[in-house]
């Protein structure tokens, strides 16, 4: 028989072994990080696939313009600069997070938002030329691709932007709680993994495509 | 539907004509479901309901209460698709002979469709991811799950999902596609209509909910075990669940990608999987199918998970092998990812990327053959009691032998080019999913319900079910076998040789019988809650079990268990029972736990709306929708009331109660 | 199906009826398991390997489901007399057997599986008649291009510069290869009798090598949905001996009638129960048009095209390249010059040729397209 060590305890002593009597709640969002984590996980998938699919369709223009053509290369420098201060600035907002100090924290968020709107602003500029010129998403697969790509990456700027905003608003009505701390250092995650993700694009999608 | 619908700015391609008036059969199912759908509802109101509903399921962040809404879930979209698989059955039994069945072409093509969509995405998922939900954190000893909001948020996202996909039955149309609506068929050239658009929307609703209860459960199981439980004392059900959410994780943003990609050109116009403008159809096919693929592990593994936990109870014995069924499954689920291409054997890859999809696929029967031998030899030697739940698990081990048999000859390339997309085809993963994941989830209901709600059910009924259905299946597909080896495809709806109508006919004699089978089951249920007083279970364990769920009472308090239990060995409750351990009487604490919400049922909702007016262009009312979404979902985060204590004279007096009905029913 | 059945040895349905499945066996048996009993050799080889995998996985789902029966029935609970130790839950020897046996046949099925697909390749040439004789060293195939349009098969046969729709004719003991194509969604195409399918895809090209090895009536489907006329999607599949072969050709050069690319496109329009269709003569690279989904004029080819694009594409001029089919009320099709704006995603756009699509199509080479798309658009049909 395999029984337990513990079978010739006295019963409340048994109890005690086989209970956690002296137990406190599990505080609140103990596994929020490592839940976000796993989110940015199956987002990360989301892009692999969009790169997958620019992969397999970034070399079919259909007779039509390929990336020597159509990028400008400075303009897509500067935006990805605008992203990478972003993520340094958000980074100086963390360090004042540490440090307890509520302005400095949202003054380093404001200063990210900046960063962001105007790479945001950057990419839209983009965009509109290439669409004015009639390089348009349907123009050939090669165009989806990379439209879709870069698009969905700016969508989830947008929405950082929008999810900064409202951490700022909070963070005026909340102070610095240990939620408001959990709330900023997902979107840290989350805005730092945006801009390695346009590492990826900026490279495989710009660099590649206009200097090969 | 034709080419030129036309458009409104107010209701989109949405007009009276969408209403199918001209389908005598969906008018009569849309008479049925109002008139019982407004019979339920008065039955609601009258016995004043609707506060009970809301307060105690509908918002219930409880992970049992959600658990047993996505099995109520998985039961009616069961019914949906079985309306579906009788109709197909029926239809193919008759259409002989230049008659042409009663099925139009535009209505038998949406009804094999919905079948597989709904079988799979609303019937088969929610009844994983419900018994998972409920089983998961009672097992390691937890008080619920990681995120309680994201899981109702999760039930009511895959519920908004089902509702599109109902809706398509009375206002427009469903998919004619076939169920992974592979372009260029499914591109708007060729399927111009609303069909394709709520199968998208319906899948990426209930997609966006797959996706963060499988991130729930992980988190769950990573971070939630009781004291001592480490990974290697988990039970085998905890195991498998782990590995199916890392593979929904890992596979279901798959499938938004890419079904994102297909709407982006039916909605845009955009040349990912057109023909003309250098798109490809065979990137869909494979992105498809590297979701497609891991789904099947999605559903099946946590049924092996059931099936562990039975076999170990009634045979009264400890797992055999619990090592090398922790190592199997984990190998299942990395395999499951290298397998995709036996889908399409026949688009032409060339011999050795064949054969390596063929062999690797070959491969995962090795750890699936082991599973198989455990639970042999988890039954060697023991006393196995058969109760209904260990007599679906030996229905199990004898059907879906034939199917992993079947399975295997068909990842044999050059067999595969004669056999797929044939009946054979059809037969073996019905053998699969019949065999082990309708089968696994009816010994799974039969086994946890007591658990869930304080009374077995009644066993007459459930034998009656049960052998409806174990000979229903075989004399519903063995024919189907018999006739993929005489080269008969899938999808027909008219036959012109006449000899094959004798095996349709069979097979629809199967199906009448499965249902049957259904028929006995809701019988049971409702016998089993009319007689639940004589049925009821007061001690919490009727089948003498050796995981932790068992250590509390049925139902389960709220909070699940009073004390944390601390884990000693594999088998935790066993353990603690022959040890003799009492439960603590004394010195009990306010519980944290968090509030009920209406904010997942108010999310869900709007995201049905968002999701219709896309599918009919109301563009005005998506864009007031998205908004809505979005602000709803800030407007959450502002509010910081979302936990609660339970004072401790209330566990108190809920721990008293318990174990004086403990008492008494052990006394008796 | 029930093509054949004077032909047909029923030795598994004997064995059902010996098994008295069910009182349907009368009716049941007149039907041929044609995937089992097929004519010819390719498909032969592949029943073979569908009974050797299946004899092989026997050897141990059959112990497994005699052990299933018998462990749940000796260890019931009414059952005292049996053992019970419910401490016993490992033996490395047991687990070894259970790892290392399935593992066993795997290894062989997953050697079988390797040589099999290798030498059963669609795309490769066969290297016998049958399991006795080879093909006479200078036999050439016979070639048969196919293309699955909605919902019809099209089969047109280059060296006898005929086609045919929903009838397929071939001489018995020659081999065949097929180049498969479609023109619009995914169709499979499948022999049952003659050998596994393939499937046909729009813009691409598959290939498939068989041979009859027996004449016989039997019947080729589509065994891929492909929309509201799936259902009707089969063809006649003849294999008749060369002679009647050779006459049936020349009954068919009798038609008369032509497949030019203006009747290939009226014939391209959806339709369903198509009866059989003959054609005296076909236009040259018909087939090649249609895989590079050009059959149309005024589309550039899909060949072309991915020539161009692997040096780089068009540029910026490539940009004016496009039109779209659009339809009025009647349904009649226009040709409108069009850039590829944010435009209604129901027009059948495509991509123009500036130059007239009138070069010969294999012979796309990447001279050809520099000087095509260096040159001024000249005067275009539709410009």
């Amino acid at each position: 028989m395999r029984l337990s060590a513990f079978s010739s305890l006295q019963p409340g002593a048994l109890t005690a072994q086989y209970y956690d009597l002296d137990e406190h709640d599990h505080p609140e969002g103990a596994s929020t990080l490592f839940g976000f984590w796993l989110y940015l996980m199956s987002d990360c998938l989301i892009f692999a696939m969009l790169f997958a699919a620019y992969g397999v369709l970034g070399g079919n223009y259909a007779a039509g313009p390929g990336p020597k053509d159509l990028f400008e290369l400075p303009l897509v420098a500067l935006n990805t600069a605008m992203l990478l201060f972003s993520s340094i600035t958000y980074g100086f907002a963390m360090i004042a997070m540490q440090r307890g100090r509520t302005a400095g924290v949202q003054g380093w968020l404001v200063v990210t938002a900046l960063f962001g709107a105007a790479f945001l602003a950057i990419e839209l500029h983009e965009f509109s030329n290439l669409i004015a010129d009639g390089a348009t998403p349907q123009r050939s697969a090669f165009l989806s691709a990379f439209f879709t790509l870069v698009g969905t990456h700016g969508l989830h700027v947008t929405f950082g932007l929008i999810w900064l905003g409202t951490l700022l608003v909070q963070l005026a009505k909340h102070g610095l709680t240990d939620a408001m701390r959990r709330r900023l250092f997902c979107l840290s995650m989350f805005w730092h993994f945006l801009d390695v993700v346009w590492v990826g694009v900026f490279t495989f999608v710009y660099l590649m495509g206009t200097l090969r | 539907m034709t080419n030129d619908m036309t458009w409104s700015p107010l209701l989109g391609r949405l007009s009276l004509d969408a209403i199918p008036l001209h389908e005598p059969i969906l008018v009569a199912t849309f008479a049925v479901v109002a008139l019982g759908g407004l019979a339920l509802l008065g039955a609601l109101t009258y016995y004043r309901l609707w506060r009970y509903l809301w307060t105690d399921w509908f918002t219930s962040v409880d992970h049992k209460k959600i658990g047993v809404m996505y099995m109520v879930l998985g039961l009616v979209m069961f019914l949906r698709g079985f309306a579906d698989a009788l109709l197909m059955r029926v239809q193919q039994a008759v259409a002989f002979n230049g008659n042409d069945g009663f099925l139009p072409a535009h209505h038998y093509d949406q009804v094999f469709t919905a079948h597989g969509v709904i079988m799979i995405f609303f019937v088969a998922m929610p009844f994983v991811t419900g018994l998972m939900n409920f089983v998961v954190p009672l097992q390691i000893g937890a008080r619920d799950v990681s995120f309680p909001f994201l899981n109702n948020f999760s039930f009511w996202m895959t519920a908004s999902g089902a509702v599109l996909v109902m809706a398509s039955l009375f206002v427009g149309e469903f998919a004619q596609t076939g169920w992974l609506a592979y372009p260029p068929l499914s591109g708007l050239a060729y399927s111009p209509g609303v069909g394709v658009d709520y199968y998208i929307w319906a899948l990426q609703i209930a997609g966006v909910g797959t996706t963060l209860s499988g991130i729930n459960l992980i988190a769950t199981i990573v971070k939630l075990r009781a004291p001592g439980m480490t990974l290697m004392r988990m039970p085998v059900f905890v195991w498998t669940a782990l590995c199916t959410n890392v593979l929904i994780v890992a596979s279901f943003p798959v499938l938004t990608a890419v079904l994102a990609m297909l709407s982006l050109d039916r909605y845009v116009g955009t040349d990912f999987f057109s023909n003309d403008f250098g798109g490809s159809p065979m990137m869909y096919v494979n992105l498809i199918w590297i979701w497609g693929h891991p789904e099947v592990y999605i559903l099946v593994l946590p049924i092996f998970g059931v099936f562990s936990e039975v076999t170990a109870t009634f045979s009264g014995k400890r797992l055999f092998g619990y090592t090398s069924m922790v190592y199997a499954t984990v190998a299942i689920t990395i395999l499951s990812y290298i397998v995709w291409l036996h889908h399409f054997f026949t688009m032409g890859s060339g011999a050795s990327v064949n054969s390596f999809f063929g062999i690797t696929t070959m491969v995962i029967s090795i750890p699936t053959g082991a599973k198989m031998f455990n639970w042999l030899f988890t039954m060697y030697r023991g006393r196995i009691r058969y109760e209904l739940p260990m007599m679906w698990t030996v229905a199990f081990m004898l059907t879906f032998v034939i199917g992993g048999m079947t399975g295997v000859m068909l990842a044999v390339p050059p067999a595969d080019f004669v056999l797929h997309n044939s009946l054979f085809l059809i037969a073996h993963f019905h053998n699969v999913i019949i065999g082990g994941v309708v089968f696994g989830t009816f010994a799974a209901i039969n086994y946890w319900w007591p658990k869930a709600f304080g009374f077995k059910l009644d066993a007459f009924w459930g034998k009656v079910s049960f052998w409806c259905w174990v000979p229903g299946f075989w004399l519903a597909f063995a024919p189907l076998y018999v006739m993929g080896l005489m080269g008969v495809t899938r999808r027909m709806r008219v036959f012109d040789d006449a000899s094959l109508q004798p095996w349709f006919i069979v097979a629809a004699l199967g199906a009448g019988l499965i249902a049957c089978g259904i028929g006995a089951m809701l019988v049971q249920f409702a016998v089993s809650i009319s007689r639940r007083d004589t049925l009821r279970d007061e001690t919490g364990d009727p089948w003498g079990g050796r995981t932790l769920e068992w250590a509390t009472s049925s139902p389960p308090p709220d909070y699940n268990f009073a004390f944390t239990p601390v884990i000693h060995s594999i088998d935790a409750w066993d353990d603690m029972k022959r040890v003799g351990v009492a439960a603590p009487r004394e010195g009990f604490r306010a519980i944290a736990m968090p509030k009920n919400t209406g904010a997942g049922v108010i999310l869900s909702g709007i995201a049905t709306v968002f999701g219709f007016a896309m599918v009919w262009h109301i563009w005005w009312l998506a864009g007031a929708g998205f908004a809505a979404l979005l602000l709803t979902a800030i407007a959450h985060t502002f509010n910081t009331d979302r936990s609660t204590h339970i004072p401790a004279d209330v566990v108190a007096r809920t721990e008293a109660a318990c174990a004086r009905q403990r008492a008494l029913a052990e006394g008796a | 199906m029930c093509a054949d059945p004077s032909s047909s040895p029923r030795r598994l349905l004997r064995t059902a009826q010996a098994a008295s499945l069910v009182p349907l066996a009368a009716a049941l048996s007149g039907c041929d398991w044609v995937v089992l009993n097929p004519a010819g050799d390719v498909a032969r080889q592949q029943a073979n390997l569908v009974l050797v995998s299946t004899a092989l996985m026997l050897a141990i789902i059959v112990p497994v489901m005699a052990l299933t029966v018998l462990f749940a029935w000796r260890y019931r609970a009414a059952n005292t007399a049996a053992t019970y130790d419910p401490e016993w839950h490992h033996s490395t020897r047991i687990e070894l057997v259970i790892w290392t046996a399935p593992l066993a046949i795997i290894l062989a099925l997953g050697s079988i599986t390797w040589v099999a697909t290798h030498a059963l390749d669609p795309w490769r040439p066969l290297a016998r008649l049958d399991a006795q004789h080879g093909f006479a060293a200078d036999a050439l195939p016979i070639e048969v291009d196919v293309v699955a349009l909605d919902w019809k098969w099209l089969f047109i046969y280059p060296d006898q510069n005929i086609a045919s729709v929903n009838e397929l004719v071939l001489p018995e003991g020659r081999q065949v290869r097929f180049r498969i194509t479609s023109s619009t969604v995914m169709n499979s195409f499948y022999v049952p009798a003659l050998a596994g399918q393939i499937y046909a895809m729009p813009g691409m090209e598959t290939k498939l090598h068989a041979v009859f090895n027996r004449t016989g009536s039997f019947s080729g489907l589509s065994a891929n949905f492909s929309g509201a006329g799936f259902s009707h999607m089969h063809f006649a599949a003849r294999s008749v001996t060369p002679g009647a072969f050779d006459t049936w050709v020349a009954g068919v050069r009798q038609a008369g009638a032509g497949l030019d690319r203006a009747t290939y496109l009226s014939l391209d329009r959806p339709s369903e129960h198509v009866p059989v269709l003959h054609y005296a003569n076909v236009a040259p690279d018909l087939f090649d048009a249609v895989v590079n989904m050009c059959v149309r004029p005024g589309k550039l080819c899909a060949g072309e095209m991915a020539a161009i694009d692997a040096r780089g594409g068009m540029g910026r001029t490539g940009l004016l390249n496009v039109a779209a089919l659009t339809y009025d009320r009647a349904g009649h099709e226009q040709v409108t010059p069009t850039t590829a704006g944010f435009a209604d995603a129901r027009l059948r756009r495509f991509v123009r040729d500036w130059c007239g699509n009138t070069r010969p199509l294999r012979a796309t080479v990447a001279g050809d397209v520099a000087t095509s798309f260096n040159a001024a658009p000249a005067a275009h049909p539709f410009s």
